[in-house]
C-alpha cells in the first residue's frame, strides 16, 4: 500500500512547492491590489520560454539561470507599469479585465514566437538527474524543491517583517490610501511586489519544467488557476497560507492522479475507473468548498464590506 | 426613460434589423456557398447570443461570472447528444458500444433542452457560488466550468458523452438548406436560420432588460446594498439572471455545435470564456449592440481580414517583416489591450442603438451622467 502512494505523495510534494511559489505571487498581489492577476500563471509560462530560447542560444546554464530570473522580473515589472498602473483609480473589474487581457496577449505573444510548437525544456545538470528514495525513483528536483520553497519562503517572511520596504508592503495592503498620506511611495510597493512575485514564478517555472518538460503557449494557465486556488485556499493576502494551500493541492492532486492504481492495487476496484481526469477539477471542487465554509481561508482576515 | 423617448429611432432601428436579414437571405442565394463572409455571418451569430448572454451577466447584473464555456459545453454536448441520428451512433459512440441513447428529438426541441440543461446547471451551480462575491465569484464559476468539462470527458459517462472523444454527425447549420429530390440545394438557409435563432435569443433578452426585472437588474449592478434596501429580492434576481444568461449560452453552444460540426469538450477552456469576455469589452460593458457588433468584428477579423496577417507578405521587392503564422493573433491582443486600457467604455460604451440614432436620448444620458 505505501509503496504504491509514495511515489504519488512525493510528486505531489513536489508540485506543491512549485504551486507555492506560484501561489505566493497571486497572495500578494491581492494583498496589495485586490487584483486577481490572471497573467501571472502566464509569467511562469514566459519564464519557461525564455529559458528554453536562451539554453538554446548556447549561453554556460550557470548563466541561463540568473539571466532567466532576471528577464522574467522584468516582464513582470513591465506588466504592471503598462497594464495596471493607467487603471489604479479605475473599478476593479477593469483591472481584472486587463489581466485577462494581458494574459491573452503573452500566450498569443508566445504562440507566434514559438509557432505554437512544443518546446524541450533544456535539462539543468544536478537537479534532473534521477534517484531512489525508498521505493520511488524520482529526480532530484523532487526532493529539493520543498526545502528550496520553505528557504525562500523564510527569506521573504523576513523581507517582509524586517525591512523597511517590507513595513511598507503591509501598510500597503492595510489601507491603500492613508500609506499613501504617509509618504509611502505606492508604485514602488507594488513594483516591488510584482518583482518578487515574478522572481518566484520564476523560480517556480524552473523546477516545474525540470518535471514536466514541455512548454507550450497554455502551459501557464492550470498551474496557474491552481496556484490561485492555492492562495485563495490558505486565505488570501497570507504567505504561509499560500504555501500550505499549494502543497495540500499538489499533493491531493497527484494522489488522485493515481488513485485509480491505488485503489487497484488495495484490491478495493477490479477496473479502472478514469478518476485521473477528475486530478484538475478536484482543486476547483475544493475551492468552493472553502470558499463557501470559510471564504477567508485557513489564514485569511476577515473583511467587512462598508456602505 | 423608455415611455418618453420618441418612437422613431425605435422604428428605424427595426427597419435595419430587417434589412440585415433580407440582406443576408439574399446575399446567400446569389454569392458561393464557400465565400468567407458565410462563415463569419455564422460565426458571429453564434458569438453574438453568447456576447449578450454573458453581458446581461457582466454588464446588466454586475455578476462577473467566468462560467460561460461551461454553459456553452453543456448545450453543445445536450444538443449533440439528443440529435446524432441513430444509424450514426454506432459509428460515433464506437468505443461505448453506440452509447445508451438510442432516439434523437427535433433540432428545435434538442436547442431548447440544450439551453435548458445549462439553465438547470447554473440553478445549481448558483446555490453556493452566487453568494459569493466579485472576484471570488469570477474565479468559482470559471472552477466550475472546470469541473464541468472533466465530468463530461470522464470515462464512466461515456456511454451518454461518448467520454473524451468527440461528438459528430448531428445536424448542422447546412442541414437547414432546403434540397430538391437529386440533393442540389434550393434554397440556401444555412446562415439564415443561425441569425435567426440567434436573432429571436437576443430580442428575448433584450425584452428581460427593459422590463421590471431588468431594472431590477440594472439596479443590483449599480448598488447592491440600496438595491436591497429597494426591496429588490438579490438571491432571486441574481439566480434569475445566471439561470437566462445561462440559458441562452447553451443555445449558443447548442448552435456553436452546429457551426463546428464536432463537439468536444476539451475545446471548451477557460480560454474562449476570456475570449467573449473580450468580446463584450470590446463592445461596451452594457449594451446589447455593442456585443452583437465587436462580435461580428472579431469573428471578422480574426477569420478573414486579419487573415493576410499569418501569411509572407511582399510589396514590391520588400519582403515585409514580422508576418507569419500567429502574428494576426499578437496584432489582435495589442489591439484589445488598447481597448481595455485607452477606450475602456468599448465601441457602444452602455448606449445602445436607438439611442445613438436619436439626438435627444443622447443629450439625455450625458444629463443623467
Amino acid at each position: 500500500m505505501w509503496d504504491t502512494v509514495f511515489p504519488y505523495l512525493l510528486s505531489g510534494i513536489s508540485v506543491g512547492g512549485q504551486y507555492a511559489l506560484i501561489a505566493i505571487g497571486y497572495t500578494m498581489v491581492y494583498g496589495i491590489l485586490r487584483l486577481i492577476n490572471f497573467a501571472h500563471g502566464d509569467v511562469f509560462m514566459v519564464a519557461g520560454i525564455i529559458m528554453v530560447y536562451i539554453a538554446a542560444s548556447g549561453l554556460p546554464l550557470w548563466l541561463c539561470i540568473p539571466l532567466v530570473l532576471l528577464i522574467t522580473v522584468g516582464v513582470g515589472f513591465l506588466i504592471e507599469r503598462v497594464a495596471y498602473k493607467p487603471l489604479r483609480t479605475a473599478p476593479r473589474m477593469s483591472v481584472m479585465i486587463s489581466a485577462i487581457g494581458v494574459s491573452y496577449t503573452l500566450q498569443n505573444l508566445v504562440l507566434y514566437i514559438t509557432g505554437g510548437l512544443n518546446k524541450q525544456y533544456p535539462t539543468i545538470p544536478w537537479i534532473s538527474d534521477t534517484m531512489v528514495i525508498g521505493p520511488a525513483k524520482t529526480k532530484v528536483v523532487t526532493v529539493v524543491t520543498p526545502f528550496l520553497v520553505i528557504l525562500l519562503v523564510v527569506a521573504l517572511v523576513l523581507l517582509i517583517n524586517r525591512t523597511k520596504i517590507g513595513m511598507a508592503m503591509r501598510a500597503v495592503s492595510k489601507d491603500f490610501e492613508t500609506s499613501q498620506l504617509m509618504g509611502i511611495k505606492i508604485n514602488n510597493v507594488i513594483s516591488t511586489t510584482f518583482i518578487i512575485g515574478s522572481f518566484l514564478a520564476g523560480v517556480g517555472s524552473i523546477l516545474f519544467f525540470t518535471n514536466y518538460p514541455t512548454v507550450i503557449q497554455t502551459s501557464g494557465a492550470m498551474p496557474g488557476l491552481k496556484a490561485f486556488v492555492a492562495a485563495v485556499f490558505g486565505g488570501i493576502g497570507s504567505i504561509p497560507g499560500a504555501v500550505i494551500g499549494a502543497f495540500i493541492i499538489g499533493i491531493m492532486e497527484n494522489i488522485i492522479k493515481g488513485l485509480d492504481v491505488i485503489l487497484f492495487k488495495a484490491g478495493l476496484t477490479s477496473a479502472p475507473l478514469g478518476l485521473a481526469t477528475f486530478s484538475d477539477a478536484f482543486s476547483f471542487a475544493l475551492l468552493i468548498i472553502i470558499l463557501l465554509v470559510k471564504p477567508t481561508g485557513l489564514f485569511g482576515e476577515k473583511v467587512t464590506d462598508k456602505v | 426613460m423608455n415611455l418618453k423617448r420618441s418612437k422613431k429611432p425605435m422604428i428605424i432601428t427595426l427597419a435595419l434589423v430587417a434589412a440585415v436579414y433580407i440582406a443576408v437571405f439574399i446575399a446567400e442565394q446569389q454569392l458561393p456557398a464557400t465565400s468567407m463572409l458565410f462563415t463569419v455571418l455564422k460565426k458571429g451569430a453564434v458569438y453574438a447570443l453568447v456576447a449578450v448572454s454573458m453581458n446581461l451577466l457582466n454588464g446588466f447584473t454586475g455578476i462577473f461570472s467566468l462560467g460561460q464555456a461551461g454553459f456553452m459545453l453543456v448545450g453543445a454536448y445536450v444538443y449533440g447528444i439528443f440529435t446524432i441520428p441513430v444509424v450514426q451512433r454506432a459509428a460515433v459512440y464506437q468505443y461505448f458500444d453506440g452509447g445508451v441513447i438510442q432516439f434523437t428529438v427535433p433540432i428545435i426541441v434538442a436547442v431548447i433542452m440544450a439551453g435548458l440543461a445549462a439553465a438547470f446547471f447554473a440553478f445549481l451551480i448558483g446555490l453556493p457560488v452566487l453568494r459569493l462575491k466579485s472576484d471570488y465569484l469570477a474565479i468559482a464559476t470559471l472552477g466550475f466550468a472546470e469541473i464541468i468539462r472533466a465530468i463530461f470527458q470522464w470515462n464512466g459517462l461515456g456511454p451518454v458523452t461518448n467520454g473524451s472523444n468527440m461528438l459528430r454527425a448531428f445536424p448542422n447549420f447546412n442541414d437547414f438548406n432546403i434540397k430538391d429530390t437529386q440533393g442540389n440545394v434550393t434554397v440556401y438557409l444555412s446562415t439564415l436560420i443561425p441569425f435567426i435563432m440567434a436573432g429571436v435569443c437576443i430580442l428575448l433578452i433584450v425584452l428581460l432588460i427593459n422590463s421590471s426585472y431588468g431594472r431590477a437588474l440594472k439596479a443590483i449592478r449599480d448598488d447592491e446594498v440600496a438595491a436591497e434596501a429597494m426591496g429588490i429580492n438579490l438571491a432571486h434576481h441574481k439566480r434569475l439572471a445566471f439561470c437566462v444568461s445561462s440559458f441562452f449560452a447553451g443555445v449558443g453552444g447548442a448552435m456553436l455545435a452546429m457551426y463546428q460540426t464536432t463537439v468536444q469538450a476539451k475545446s471548451f477552456t477557460s480560454a474562449m470564456t476570456y475570449e467573449i469576455l473580450l468580446i463584450v469589452v470590446i463592445g461596451g460593458i452594457g449594451s446589447v449592440t455593442g456585443s452583437v457588433f465587436s462580435s461580428f468584428l472579431f469573428v471578422a477579423c480574426s477569420e478573414w481580414w486579419l487573415r493576410f496577417l499569418d501569411e509572407q507578405q511582399t510589396i514590391g521587392d520588400f519582403q515585409v517583416p514580422l508576418l507569419r503564422n500567429g502574428f494576426r493573433l499578437v496584432v489582435f491582443s495589442i489591439i484589445i489591450m488598447i481597448v481595455v486600457l485607452f477606450f475602456r467604455r468599448g465601441i457602444m460604451g452602455d448606449k445602445e442603438l436607438p439611442d445613438l440614432l436619436s439626438r435627444r436620448a443622447g443629450k439625455k444620458g450625458r444629463a443623467v451622467k
